[in-house]
């Protein structure tokens, strides 16, 4: 009898404890924090959701900006916040799985972020411009063969997406191209506008936009991409190339999953919401909706291809 | 399109958005005013707020914040030596010393009345002829970014008078301490010494504030017990307005030749306002007169800094509107605002959207006319501000250079490495190493790796690198500057010869032909 009254004695402090800090939750501030600057796309989508995100969460949403090393240093500081759900941070795939892997030491691990959901895509695809001869995938291939390292293509950053979609494709197609990175994606499209490079890597929201100046040869995607129904996959040409920019959010390791259910059930809803869609598909984003735990997967497999492609490629 | 510049003059006009353009502009010289508050997070912030507007009205707004922004800077650049962005560092050479003289109030109605001239030649240049400009600058690739750099990194003879050796040296520490970090084009990680916490490098503004005001602090407060900052009284008049204007009139050559140097570099994607103002302070101390005043409080110097990095906000514009192509972070922010308003950047601004479009080109008009008011009416408040005693305006000053640092990335390893450089400043202001070399390093260190790597890249698949980074119209004008530029000296020390001699008519007069010549 004793032994029970102790056992529900602690039964009963250990719901007290636990009762606020999970059935409350969230009740005071949420920090979201972007590791990069202001007015890059991680930016807009946060701006977009802060309103949503409080009107569901009923507490304040407060971004802040932590950029730095490609969004390292924001990653960095993330994993060491306290694990209770008030500090949260846009993730970035294939950032957060790149840098670890190039690296070395990026200040934090892929597996210490834990993802709540991944709401937006953004699809990459290989383009040149209007007046460039290759007409098709397979005349820029056949180009390259004759001419190895003379196919210029622009793209932002080493061992980003676009960097690792020009290395995979490179080696599927069997050819050398020569890949010069630019400071983010607004200079590598000036670069390609420019002439100055002969094709471009570049995420969907670009090609969308100067749509009317280029030719787009693929994209990475597994179904052809909504906004250009024409340009064939990558998939559909015979390279199992699957390339894409996808953001979303993450909290620190740790965080119990009661927390996380919260905070994972208002931002899918917010990335079901047709207007949030509507809007997204009109400036070239795939919206998408993957759960905590399909996130986790997602990553899992990102992890597992891309490893040996670095590890090739990195001297 | 005349007539669409009009209806957008009238757009501006209406009560409703004039007052938001008059907030706009407001808030625009605050976030300016404060180190490490930028014009990119104040449009950041306000994006948010346009949502709830129609689409003309929260475009009037950012363009207030912007050319608003663009004049705040100068603010503290003037009164305490730290420019509020890394777009004034040029206004500190004579801001400052001009508040020293106890002319504070002169310098900071030069920068006011030299951003609206600007923004005007600039917004001209814009409402006028986007679209082939924005052509022009698509022309710009790598070498052309290079070459740019190096005549950038040139400006360092000037800035480092009486001694070359020491300014290249500094020049040389600014460039190595830019590599800190993450190679953004190569990916590597470079001299961070194992601390993954360095990967995100040394932020700009960190070093001014470290290299430009914690010296001036120290020096204020160590050994002088000087009561206040300045070393005279300010006392702000009317007679100083009109002084300053006419006399800024009097000089058109200098004020559009600022503002022409401002356009270009702006439109010029990615090249941004910190060069703008370096270059176009040393034109203006290289063709006038006397440039021995330079460097020791003129309204000329401020006014050739403020004219040229106001003039580059419309300019950075000019590829973003026609092209879809942000020529500096602030104009990347409003390229959002733009999408989320449901308006593509391309030739349907200037045809389906025109009446939103000029209205945003005339915003951002009638605001650098507000900045002339507000920055006029303002200089009897700000330079006021000096003649607070030094042992309550140098712990206040102390205060913002630490939140100034921490706000702009949050992160407190920032205000660590601002007091070091803080300290180094301190250091090497005592040994004659001016900063300016330093920071100019840091500025341009980035931008000549990008070219050069981009480049040889480049080169390496045309067959050719050389070929490729000379053998082309841009470049090669580039190249001609960046020798003229370093033969300079050389050529300003015969002409200074007869100078000596007496006959100081005489020189002016050669001075005129040797102008004429090299044009």
């Amino acid at each position: 009898m004793k032994r029970f009254m102790t056992f529900s004695l602690m039964f009963f402090l250990a719901l007290l404890l636990a009762v606020p800090a999970i059935a409350g939750y969230p009740e005071k501030p949420i920090t979201y924090q972007i590791p990069f600057g202001p007015g890059g796309q991680s930016d807009l989508e946060a701006r977009r959701q802060q309103p949503l995100l409080e009107a569901t969460l009923g507490v304040k949403v407060l971004v802040q900006y932590k950029p730095g090393g490609g969004g390292s240093i924001g990653w960095a500081t993330l994993i060491k916040q306290k694990p209770n759900g008030y500090f949260i941070s846009g993730i970035n795939i294939p950032h957060i799985v790149l840098q670890p892997l190039a690296r070395g030491n990026a200040g934090y691990t892929t597996e210490q972020l834990k993802p709540i959901a991944l709401f937006q895509a953004t699809p990459i695809g290989l383009a040149v411009l209007k007046d460039s001869p290759f007409q098709t995938i397979n005349d820029l291939i056949e180009y390259a063969k004759k001419n190895p390292d003379a196919v210029v293509c622009g793209g932002s950053g080493t061992w980003s997406g676009h960097h690792i979609a020009h290395l995979q494709f490179s080696k599927m197609a069997g050819i050398k191209m020569t890949y010069i990175p630019s400071k983010g994606a607004a200079k590598s499209v000036a670069a390609f506008l420019g002439g100055h490079v002969k094709a471009l890597w570049a995420n969907s929201n670009d090609l969308v936009l100067h749509a009317d100046k280029i030719r787009v040869l693929g994209f990475g995607t597994k179904e052809p991409f909504p906004n250009m129904p024409d340009v064939p996959t990558f998939k559909s040409l015979g390279f199992e190339l699957y390339a894409s920019i996808d953001r979303g959010a993450g909290a620190p390791p740790e965080t119990p999953d009661e927390v996380i259910q919260v905070l994972e059930k208002a931002f899918l809803d917010i990335a079901n919401n047709p207007d949030v869609k509507a809007q997204m598909k009109k400036d070239g984003f795939v919206p998408i909706a993957l759960g905590a735990a399909e996130s986790k997967a997602y990553i899992a497999e990102k992890v597992t291809e891309w490893a040996p492609v670095v590890k090739e490629f990195k001297k | 399109m005349f007539d669409f510049a009009l209806t957008g003059l009238f757009q501006v006009l209406m009560p409703n958005h004039f007052l938001v353009l008059f907030i706009g502009v407001f808030m625009g010289i605050v976030f300016g005013a404060l180190p490490g508050l930028t014009a990119t997070m104040g449009l950041a912030l306000l994006v948010p707020f346009t949502f709830t507007m129609s689409p003309t009205a929260g475009l009037i707004m950012l363009a207030g914040i912007y050319v608003g922004a663009m004049y705040g800077d100068a603010i503290p650049a003037i009164l305490i030596n730290t420019p509020g962005t890394p777009a004034a560092i040029a206004t500190t050479f004579d801001g400052f010393p001009l508040a020293q003289k106890g002319m504070a109030q002169h310098g900071l109605v030069a920068a006011a009345v030299a951003s609206s001239f600007g923004s005007l030649v600039a917004n001209i240049v814009l409402a006028a002829a986007a679209p082939p400009l924005a052509e022009i600058s698509l022309k710009f690739g790598p070498p052309e970014y290079f070459w740019l750099g190096i005549f950038g990194l040139t400006i360092i003879s000037t800035l480092s008078s009486g001694s070359p050796i020491k300014g290249f040296l500094a020049g040389s520490i600014g460039m190595i301490l830019s590599a800190v970090g993450m190679a953004e084009l190569g990916g590597d990680i470079r001299l961070t010494f194992g601390f993954p916490e360095l990967q995100g490098g040394i932020e700009l503004i960190v070093a001014l504030i470290g290299f430009f005001c914690l010296p001036e602090i120290l020096s204020s407060v160590i050994g002088q017990r000087r009561t206040a900052y300045a070393e005279k009284i300010v006392k702000p008049s009317l007679g100083v307005l009109r002084e300053v204007i006419t006399s800024l009139f009097k000089r058109p050559v200098l004020m559009l030749r600022s503002a022409a140097i401002g356009t270009v570099v702006g439109f010029a994607p990615g090249a941004g306002g910190n060069i703008a103002s370096m270059v176009s302070y040393n034109e203006a101390c290289r063709w006038d007169k006397h440039p021995e005043e330079f460097g020791k409080g003129t309204i000329k110097g401020v006014a050739a800094s403020e004219a040229a990095n106001s003039a580059m906000a419309p300019g950075s514009l000019i590829p973003l509107l026609t092209l879809g192509i942000p020529g500096s972070p602030p104009a990347a922010v409003i390229l959002g605002a733009l999408m989320l308003h449901g308006m593509r950047p391309g030739a349907e601004l200037f045809t389906d959207y025109a009446d939103i479009t000029y209205s945003f080109i005339m915003a951002l008009l009638v605001a650098a006319f507000l900045v002339t008011i507000i920055g006029s009416f303002g200089s009897f408040v700000f330079s006021r501000i000096i003649n607070i005693p030094s042992r309550y305006l140098a712990p206040a000053i102390v205060f913002m250079t630490v939140l100034g640092s921490y706000a702009i990335r949050n992160n407190m390893l920032d205000v660590w490495i601002m007091f070091i450089f803080g300290i180094i400043g301190y250091v090497s202001n005592k040994l004659k190493f001016h900063p300016a070399p330093i920071v100019l390093g840091l500025i341009l260190g980035p931008f000549v790796e990008e070219g050069l790597v981009q480049s040889m890249l480049a080169g390496k698949a045309a067959g050719g690198t050389f070929t490729y980074m000379v053998y082309r119209p841009i470049s090669g004008v580039l190249i001609l500057l960046c020798l003229m530029s370093l033969l300079w000296p050389i050529f300003a020390a015969l002409r200074a010869k007869p100078k000596k001699a007496g006959v100081v008519n005489k020189s002016a007069s050669e001075g005129k032909e040797g102008r004429d010549e090299s044009r």
